[in-house]
């Protein structure tokens, strides 16, 4: 008997097209507004034009009155069930309806719930609310300027606009470093506040059902049971009461994470109407009030040794979090992974100080395809190499290179206390070089500077932990951050995956399938896959931060394991031996001295079901939860040419080449159809997309003619190459890639126009690097920054 | 998201259409193309009483080449009829430039040069182009036609110079008397960007001297800018470097610009002088070429 | 009496406008009675359950709810119901026959060209209509038909791909 074709059968390294395709090109998927229930109702939210407001009054008469209006809530009538406030996944509060003031532009203040979205509009536009303009902050200078108006005077015991303060890495090592340095390179950027935008907006349809006091909540969440949890609490339900499904998503990137006010407000309307009430949020509320990205400035110092050493690294940075600290991360880490940075440089010393801060602004920080700040950490980490490497007068690729952590030193304890276990990026970075032709490009680059052309080329290097995380460390409100798996293998040898996991878009449908047929032999379209509905799957946190396969498909993995011991012994059983005696192939256990007589694992299943072994408990079914030893290291380089035009500040990609290494690929198609998407965001990001504020706390970006997406036409093509280095610890080899190129993406873009520029003197320009930024750099030769507020003529 | 509520009516006719605007008391609005109208209506920044929708009126989405070289341009003809023209390229160079550059492709296929003219933004490229080209508006009222130069016509910021119950019928491109050539280039971050700075040149040549010209600048301004001392500096000679230099510091003077997210009202400027310069030193270099 | 089976809907007020619009979708006639403020994207989706268009966005930028009308590409949350009275539209539904899929929706298939899926109905309208009328395109004039549909996952490059397959497979190239 042959042994079955591991990519026949669709294990793993087979690129089989996605299952989840099937009914998405006949426009027959479920997005949660394709939803109808019976009796539904559709609630609107009113959100405040102001940044910073106390609210004198809210007179909702004329919304009662239109015909088709069922019920309007504000923030009183929350706050007489005790709902007006909600608790963050950071352990602050957010207002759910505002009471006394509002603290940001786009603030829900009302909601109204009628027969249609229309009516809804209508009545919202009928409540009118009288506010006393207060002075607005938009940056956190003014946060912590002395006198500054305080934004959180609900929170007792908080007297200014801090919310954190931290601090890791080994402060007296990184002095003595500096002490020693030959030349202290310095660098100060803004990264703009971002939005993840998913094409799909937030939404839920809460349906109490008063007679079984189940509620059950349609919900864009990319994670369910933290929902479930939290519904819990906040409305005081209980937990096995509330059904939470999250059906097919419209991408994710972290904006469906947290929870927001029109989802408890949806829920609340359901349970005083008895009825289901829809709420979908439109692109502008999205974009004004939900889980924002970035936002963030840094202020880097590197110690350097005259032969390119970097001796030691500080890193201090000021993060803008808006009106509520809501930030969806690991507790334990205020500033998330910040300090991740610089893992893939053997540097003896660093040291890190975040501060965090309130402004009138949407409330969050942490999301967009970021890895709990990763997305930061590296462009920092990248931006800060760029600027050495001009400092000491050295090739940016050599300077990376030296500075390396070497292939044989690993395990490698980063200065910031992480722990590498493995990775080749020096192979990376030639292979890049190579693939870009830079030797060659630096010519090009000489010649077409004696014609008044500006050609520029970026690198951006770097490792980034993906996969939180493991429970010693790692915890999202107290939740340890394990992830699971339930596999049912049917008597016909079929079966069904269900994982706490949720895609948006990663094509988990595909992938686990996948994994499934690697360990038990089960070709991937005998399995099925299911996410998103608390009923049924296994307790989960989620999909963000790129921790899916690193974390529920390693418990794919395991389940799948569990189920293959168990059908050993019932192979065993069969062949009548001893379970000493069985050997496994792809599919098939047989008799180590008699190879021919074997039964598959299909035939193990009947089994399980028909011809079980006394005192075996019958079945094929298990469930495997997984806590990660650790987290995983995928690392890439990215790197971008430009051109530059002198006369306007636009700039055009050339060529971008991306190298990544996330160890052993499921589904090489869908890796790399992630890669190419974070390409996108990152040049989206270094180009155009940015949510900025005016003095009056105005936001500009909450919409798409000012917060810019990349179409076909601008967005560059992309030459994808690998490395792969398997993660020592994975069950399958394999570690995250989501997020990889959206975090070290931005800065080869960044580094390209900064090289193409460089006769400027120019350091930096923060991005987006729009025309006008750019321009003004070339002509005016001084950095540029893009912090908020933004200049007007006013 | 969700228009207010409104009456509607779609008249077969122009006098009917016409008579509905009458009647409506200048609480009625024209709908053509829609695509400037409907997003103004879903965010709620317009509450008409009543939409009068003239697609269904026959024969008003052509585009016509008079045999004197007169373009003529429908009520209904859209963004797209004039992307995909083989009539303007060619004769019509600055038209032919700028109809790609409007929003996207599939909003062309809706929106309508003639509705452009009239939502009068200032980020609306049609008008610059009108403008350079010295075109005008047909409009039709109780009383019969009448032409509106197009400098006219746009009066403010989405304000025209329509009675509240007249319809604009028609565009007209006046024949070149010279040979016409110019192009329309527009600083835009992505496409269906509003312009952060639009430039639309017009020059006629006849024997190797400059005729006529026309310079309209988009989205530096309250409304279009007709640059017409910039134009002006180019007539009577030939298009020399000189000529060219001069002509665009004056059309970044004509223009207005306000420091915003786009960028300051100097770098704006400078990209006004920069795609002047651009335009009219490929004019002058084909006709090198051709020479 | 199928009235009975039907959810009762309440009357409008008399002061409500009211338009009976008919057109022709997917191939099938079909009618309603909408108030003129009605988005087209709300027909299809809420009146008529073709829940395949998408709305992702209020300023007619993302293309997700594109459709064809009378063959072009619109964005059918920019266009009232009232204006497809005696028109034909084609969602996303109508790509398919009983028993094939159209070689774009194949396409798309074959290239990863969709992850989340949101955009692909819109993006593979869009592109049917381009190879209606051009059945060879260029990746650059691919890239130019489809400025007008944003995609938030997949960064183009193999929605470009998608479309250049199903355009050889139109050919007979495949």
């Amino acid at each position: 008997m042959t042994a079955l074709d591991e990519i026949k059968i669709g294990g793993l390294g087979s690129s089989r097209k996605r299952v989840e395709d099937n009914r998405f090109i006949r426009g027959k998927g479920n997005y949660f507004d394709d939803v109808v229930l019976p009796g539904m109702l559709h609630m609107e939210i009113l959100r405040s034009p102001l940044a910073h407001a106390r609210i004198r009054s809210i007179d909702t008469s004329k919304a009662w009155d239109i015909p088709g209006v069922r019920l309007v809530l504000t923030g009183e009538m929350m706050a007489a069930r005790n709902l007006a406030w909600m608790p963050t996944l950071s352990y602050d509060t957010q207002a759910v309806l505002a009471t006394d003031k509002v603290r940001f532009q786009g603030q829900e203040v009302a909601a109204v719930i009628a027969d249609d979205p229309y009516i809804a509009k209508d009545a919202c536009e009928a409540i009118v609310v009288d506010y006393e303009p207060l002075p607005v902050i938009v940056n956190p200078t003014q946060s912590l300027a002395p006198g500054a108006p305080l934004i959180r005077d609900d929170k007792e015991n908080q007297h200014d606009n801090v919310v954190f303060d931290w601090e890791v890495g080994d402060k007296d090592g990184t002095d003595r470093a500096f002490e020693q340095a030959d030349l202290v390179s310095r660098l100060d950027l803004h990264y703009p506040r971002s939005h993840p935008s998913p094409l799909e907006c937030c939404g839920s349809i809460a349906d109490f059902n008063r007679a079984t006091s189940k509620l059950t909540v349609y919900m864009t969440t990319q994670a369910p049971h933290i929902i479930r949890a939290a519904v819990a609490l906040v409305a005081e339900l209980p937990e096995q009461m509330i059904r939470i499904i999250s059906p097919d998503l419209g991408g994710g990137f972290g904006n469906k994470v947290p929870v927001y006010p029109g989802y408890v407000v949806s829920i609340l309307a359901s349970i005083l109407l008895e009825r289901p009430v829809k709420w979908v949020e439109d692109r502008s509320g999205n974009l004004i009030s939900t889980g924002f990205a970035r936002d963030i400035y840094l202020h880097g110092e590197m110690a350097l040794r005259k032969d390119g050493k970097i001796l030691g690294v500080r890193m201090h940075t000021t993060s803008d979090h808006g009106a509520f600290f809501s930030d969806a991360q690991p507790s334990k880490f205020k500033i998330g992974l910040m300090h991740s940075a610089f893992s893939c440089y053997d540097i003896p010393a660093a040291h890190l100080t975040a501060r965090g801060t309130y402004t009138n602004k949407a409330p969050g920080g942490v999301a967009y395809r970021c890895s709990f700040r990763v997305t930061e950490a590296m462009f920092f980490q990248e931006r800060m190499v760029q600027a050495a490497a001009d400092d000491l007068g050295m090739d940016q690729a050599e300077f990376r290179r030296m500075n390396f952590v070497k292939d044989d030193d690993f395990p490698h304890r980063t200065p910031y206390g992480f722990l590498t276990d493995s990775g080749q990026y020096r192979k990376c970075l030639d292979l890049g070089l190579e693939a870009i032709g830079y030797q060659d490009f630096q010519k090009q680059k000489a010649e077409a500077k004696s014609r008044g052309r500006l050609l520029g080329i970026g690198i951006s290097t770097m490792t980034e932990p993906l996969g939180a995380g493991n429970s010693r460390e790692y915890d999202i409100l107290g939740i340890k951050m394990f992830d699971s798996a339930d596999l049912k293998v049917h008597m016909t040898g079929k079966a069904l995956l269900r994982t706490g996991a949720k895609t948006q878009g990663q094509g988990h449908e595909t992938t686990w399938a996948q994994i499934v047929a690697h360990e038990l032999g089960i070709p991937a379209e005998d399995v099925t896959v299911e996410e998103g509905d608390t009923d049924t799957a296994p307790f989960g946190m989620g999909t963000y931060a790129s921790r899916s396969t690193p974390v529920a498909g390693a418990a794919v993995a395991m389940v799948s394991r569990k189920i293959r011991a168990k059908a050993r012994k019932l192979a065993a059983h069969l062949l009548e031996v001893s379970e000493e005696d069985i050997e496994w192939e792809l599919g098939r256990f047989y008799v180590r001295s008699a190879p021919n007589r074997g039964v598959s694992i299909q035939e193990c299943a009947m089994a399980a079901y028909s011809n079980m072994p006394d005192g075996m408990e019958p079945g094929l079914e298990n469930t495997a939860y997984y806590d990660p030893p650790n987290l995983t290291w995928p690392f890439a380089c990215y790197i971008a040419t430009v051109e530059v035009d002198p006369q306007t500040g636009v700039w055009d990609v050339l060529r971008v080449v991306a190298v990544d290494d996330c160890g052993v690929r499921i589904n090489p198609m869908i890796v790399e159809g992630q890669i190419m998407g974070g390409l996108t965001e990152a040049y989206a990001m270094a180009n155009m997309q940015f949510i900025t504020f005016d003095a009056d706390g105005n936001c500009i970006g909450s919409n798409f003619m000012d917060y810019l997406l990349p179409t076909a036409w601008e967005t560059p093509g992309f030459e994808l190459h690998e490395v792969v280095t398997p993660c020592p610890h994975h069950p399958i080899g394999a570690k995250g890639i989501g997020e990889c190129a959206t975090v070290g993406g931005p800065a080869a873009f960044v580094n390209a126009v900064m090289d193409a520029i460089k006769d400027t003197g120019v350091r930096n320009v923060d991005m987006p690097l729009l025309p006008d930024r750019v321009y003004e750099a070339i002509t005016q030769r001084h950095d540029v920054s893009g912090a908020p507020p933004v200049k007007s003529d006013d | 998201m969700y228009p207010p509520r409104f009456r509607y009516e779609a008249p077969r006719s122009l006098d009917e259409a016409i008579g509905l605007l009458h009647d409506g008391g200048g609480e009625a609005k024209v709908l053509a193309g829609g695509q400037s109208l409907i997003p103004l209506l879903k965010l709620r920044f317009a509450s008409p009483d009543l939409l009068v929708d003239i697609n269904g009126i026959a024969g008003l989405d052509y585009h016509q080449l008079d045999p004197d070289g007169t373009i003529r341009v429908g009520a209904l003809c859209r963004h797209a009829d004039l992307e995909h023209s083989t009539l303007l390229p060619g004769k019509q160079p600055v038209m032919a430039a700028a109809a790609p550059l409007i929003a996207d492709p599939i909003v062309r296929n809706r929106g309508t040069l003639v509705g452009s003219l009239c939502h009068a933004d200032p980020q609306g490229d049609w008008a610059s182009v009108v403008t350079a080209l010295g075109g005008h508006v047909v409009a039709q009222g109780p009383g019969g036609r009448r032409t509106i130069p197009v400098a006219d016509f746009v009066s403010g910021p989405f304000q025209n110079a329509l009675a509240y119950d007249e319809i604009a019928v028609e565009a007209v491109i006046p024949a070149p008397r010279g040979e016409l050539a110019g192009g329309y280039l527009k600083l835009e971050r992505r496409v269906g960007d509003f312009a952060t700075a639009g430039v639309a040149v017009a020059v006629e040549r006849s024997g190797g001297s400059v005729s006529r010209a026309g310079i309209a600048l988009t989205g530096v301004g309250s409304s279009t800018i007709n640059a017409t001392d910039a134009a002006q500096a180019l007539v009577g000679g030939a298009l020399s470097a000189d000529r060219i230099a001069q002509a665009a510091d004056l059309a970044a003077q004509a223009a207005q610009p306000r420091t915003d997210h786009r960028g300051s009202a100097d770098f704006k400027r400078q990209i006004v002088r920069t795609f002047v310069v651009r335009l009219l030193t490929r004019v002058a270099d084909s006709e090198e070429k051709a020479a | 009496m199928t009235s009975l089976f039907e959810e009762i809907t309440p009357e409008p007020a008399s002061d409500v406008p009211v338009r009976r619009v008919t057109l022709t979708i997917n191939g099938e006639r079909r009618a309603a009675e909408v108030e003129p403020r009605l988005l087209l994207a709300h027909l299809l989706r809420q009146g008529f359950r073709l829940t395949g268009t998408h709305t992702g966005c209020d300023t007619t930028n993302c293309g997700a709810c594109t459709v064809l009308f009378d063959g072009r590409p619109v964005k059918s949350c920019t266009m009232l119901a009232v204006q497809a009275d005696g028109h034909d539209v084609t969602t996303v539904e109508g790509l398919a026959t009983a028993s094939e899929l159209d070689p774009i929706q194949e396409g798309f298939k074959q290239e990863h060209g969709l992850q989340c899926g949101f955009c692909t109905p819109g993006m593979m309208l869009t592109a049917k209509a381009l190879l209606d009328e051009n059945p060879n395109p260029s990746e650059d004039e691919v890239r130019w038909a489809l400025s007008g549909n944003l995609c938030r996952c997949t960064g183009y490059q193999n929605i470009v791909k998608a479309v250049l397959w199903a355009a050889a497979k139109r050919r007979g190239e495949s």
